[in-house]
């Protein structure tokens, strides 16, 4: 019984220390295969979740924050830009969400006051970005503004419709954003060069 | 286990606690960790998803400047279609006989669709790199690692053989299309492509193809 019970301690704490937990993102996505083997990077990032219903979510240095503690900064810049004055505990609630987030700016404070996961689900309609109110652009501003080294991620869904990431390399592009990352999920592939010879 | 044993003194030191090995039923402790364990295997994401890194051309603000002229000899389109067709044709279209639009071929995603075509096109530099890296895996070149990817980039720039792709894709394409392209490209190892908007005649010539197929029971 003894050594099975260290084996086990043993185990239990190897999967304690490496985990990271995989965050319920607001939007189920499914992500194409590639071959690239580059990992996604830990920090200095911004990832645009696009769901395959066309919806936009925006997440900053995926999980929890980092010690430089982007996301509330990102948060009072916006709030300047749209008149909102956020309290420290709508912050640090802003801090701490896990996941990627799809809050029209207006409902922002609502979401960061209700506790219930279902509700705030239903609060996730996605970022708008019309050219009327073009809220992601916003945020793409405000997260370079606050970090000027931030990278831009896009994790999308294979059934995703293209104009979906058409719009968003538009704003991309617009705010000079040129080099950025697709989140793809690793698969071999072979040419056979010899084929092509003959 | 500690046990404090206090020696009493005058009363015949003879006395000693029995030592009795102390047993306990470690049998929910090890439903716990192995519910533990479960949870955590359950819940941990191993694999770390990987990324592509992809350039966008500038984007032309200033109405007077031109977009880069390119040779069309070179150049191949290659235009996603709907329902995860592929649709291409060489050189160039002019706007202007938008009439007299020449037909666009059809391809698929397989290893004997596009794969074959850009291989077939890209074939100079492709054996470059793959002689390039055969020398480096049986070690008569040594390079490290970290300098390898800029040594196959540097073959990519200096290459003017291969094909300059220009990806275009159709409303009705979906980003997995885009991303299995942009694979394709990075397989076959071509030095120049860019993603580019499809133009209104390119369009025409999507729908016209779609047409000409037989009619399959979609939904659009």
């Amino acid at each position: 019984m003894t050594p099975m019970v260290d084996t086990f301690a043993v185990i239990l704490i190897f999967l304690m220390l490496t985990a990271t937990m995989s965050q319920p993102e607001p939007a189920t996505v499914d992500t194409p295969f590639s071959i690239s083997e580059k990992p996604t990077p830990d920090f200095n990032t911004m990832t645009f979740l696009l769901s395959p219903d066309g919806k936009v979510f925006m997440n900053f240095d995926n999980g929890p924050d980092t010690l430089l503690k982007y996301r509330p900064k990102i948060l009072i810049e916006m709030g300047k830009r749209y008149g909102i004055e956020f309290t420290e505990a709508e912050q640090r609630e802003f801090e701490k969400y896990p996941s990627a987030m799809g809050v029209p700016i207006m409902q922002i404070k609502e979401f960061l006051a209700n506790r219930d996961g279902n509700a705030r689900k239903e609060m996730q309609v996605g970022l708008p970005m019309d050219s009327a109110d073009n809220q992601l652009a916003m945020w793409i501003l405000c997260a370079r503004q606050v970090n000027p080294n931030i990278q831009a991620v896009i994790k999308g869904d294979s059934k995703t419709k293209f104009p979906v990431l058409k719009k968003v390399l538009d704003i991309l592009q617009e705010k000079n954003v040129k080099r950025f990352s697709l989140i793809t999920s690793l698969e071999a592939a072979k040419i056979n060069l010899e084929e092509i010879q003959q | 286990m500690a046990e404090i044993i206090q020696a009493e003194k005058g009363k015949g030191g003879k006395k000693r606690a029995k030592k009795i090995l102390p047993h306990m039923d470690m049998t929910p402790m090890v439903d716990l960790m192995m519910l533990l364990i479960t949870f955590f295997m359950l819940t941990t994401s191993m694999s770390k998803p990987k990324v592509m890194d992809i350039t966008l051309p500038d984007k032309l603000t200033d109405p007077n400047q031109e977009a880069p002229k390119i040779s069309a000899s070179r150049t191949l389109n290659i235009i996603l279609g709907p329902e995860n067709k592929l649709y291409w044709y060489p050189g160039a279209v002019k706007p202007e006989d938008f009439n007299n639009l020449p037909p666009l071929m059809e391809t698929d995603y397989s290893a004997d669709g596009i794969r074959k075509l850009l291989l077939e096109r890209n074939k100079t530099l492709a054996r470059k790199i793959d002689d390039f890296n055969k020398e480096v895996i049986s070690g008569k070149i040594e390079i490290s690692q970290d300098s390898l990817q800029g040594a196959i980039r540097h073959l990519k720039n200096v290459d003017d053989t291969g094909p300059i792709v220009l990806i275009k894709a159709y409303k009705e394409a979906n980003y997995g299309n885009f991303v299995d392209i942009l694979d394709e490209m990075n397989i076959c190892g071509i030095a120049r492509f860019t993603p580019v908007d499809i133009a209104w005649y390119e369009e025409k010539m999507v729908e016209t193809a779609k047409s000409a197929a037989p009619v399959s029971t979609s939904s659009n």
